[in-house]
């Protein structure tokens, strides 16, 4: 698959960062020039992924925090990773309103809103530790995309 | 993140602004709980007219306002939801518990 334009962040795991993410990406989206409606699905997504590490997946001590975003012409794939603790049961944690925190006020509907504002949702084990997270999204719109110093792809 | 206060004809109205997520959560809690352990209104409205964004993390901060205040019987609603946060409102059913009014 060949991407049009890539970028990767890596930062810790610290809850400001959860804003810095979903900005950041947002702010790449913006080239395919998506709807506003789109930038915010993203968005909402993003800060989804990037909250579970944030919580559960370093829930004592910090880790890192890896967010790559490729576009392929209308296409937005993302992938968010993280060497945290992992989740046993995957399937069990993309159920609505699962949540292993309760008391914290937390709602478990995580997965369900990345899985509902973005067309494809796919989790996995990163290697023996920690999840990767990977979306993606297909713009409504057909439009014209600047790459390369302004070379337009239909 | 702000929280701004005003009680008027026994309603209590409640305006979140800026963004609501993980890192914000704290502070929306505190500042909104302040307010609603007060007894000066019957009904609470939740206008969200200023809130520029909110992710799942936002519906556990509602949902645990809405426990302390069953407790008292005192209604609460949102009002002026963005098309995101209504998007995730209804997916989570909060209008069962949480009317949305105009």
């Amino acid at each position: 698959m060949e991407y049009i334009n890539q970028m990767t962040l890596i930062f810790e795991s610290h809850s400001i960062n959860e804003g810095f993410a979903r900005s950041a990406v947002a702010g790449f989206c913006v080239q395919l020039n998506p709807t506003l409606d789109e930038i915010t699905d993203i968005k909402t997504a993003v800060s989804e992924a990037v909250t579970n590490c944030v919580v559960h997946a370093y829930p004592k001590k910090r880790g890192e925090i890896t967010v790559w975003v490729g576009l392929i012409d209308r296409e937005i794939h993302i992938r968010i990773s993280d060497k945290g603790v992992g989740i046993d049961d995957i399937e069990k944690a993309r159920e609505p309103f699962y949540t292993t925190k309760p008391s914290e006020e937390r709602a478990g509907m995580g997965f369900t809103v990345m899985e509902s504002f973005m067309d494809e949702l796919n989790l996995s084990k990163n290697g023996d530790r920690g999840l990767v997270v990977e979306m993606k999204k297909k713009l409504a719109c057909k439009r014209a995309v600047k790459v390369g110093g302004g070379n337009v792809r239909l | 993140m702000q929280v701004n206060a005003k009680v008027y004809q026994d309603t209590l109205y409640l305006s979140i602004l800026g963004e609501l997520d993980e890192h914000t959560a704290h502070y929306a809690r505190t500042a909104m709980d302040g307010q609603l352990e007060k007894d000066n209104f019957k009904q609470v409205i939740i206008d969200l007219s200023g809130l520029d964004f909110m992710d799942s993390t936002g519906i556990g901060v509602l949902i645990g306002r809405y426990k302390k205040l069953q407790k008292r019987k005192i209604p609460i609603f949102i009002s002026n939801p963005s098309n995101q946060a209504e998007k995730i409102f209804k997916m989570t059913a909060l209008y069962d518990i949480m009317p949305r009014i105009n």
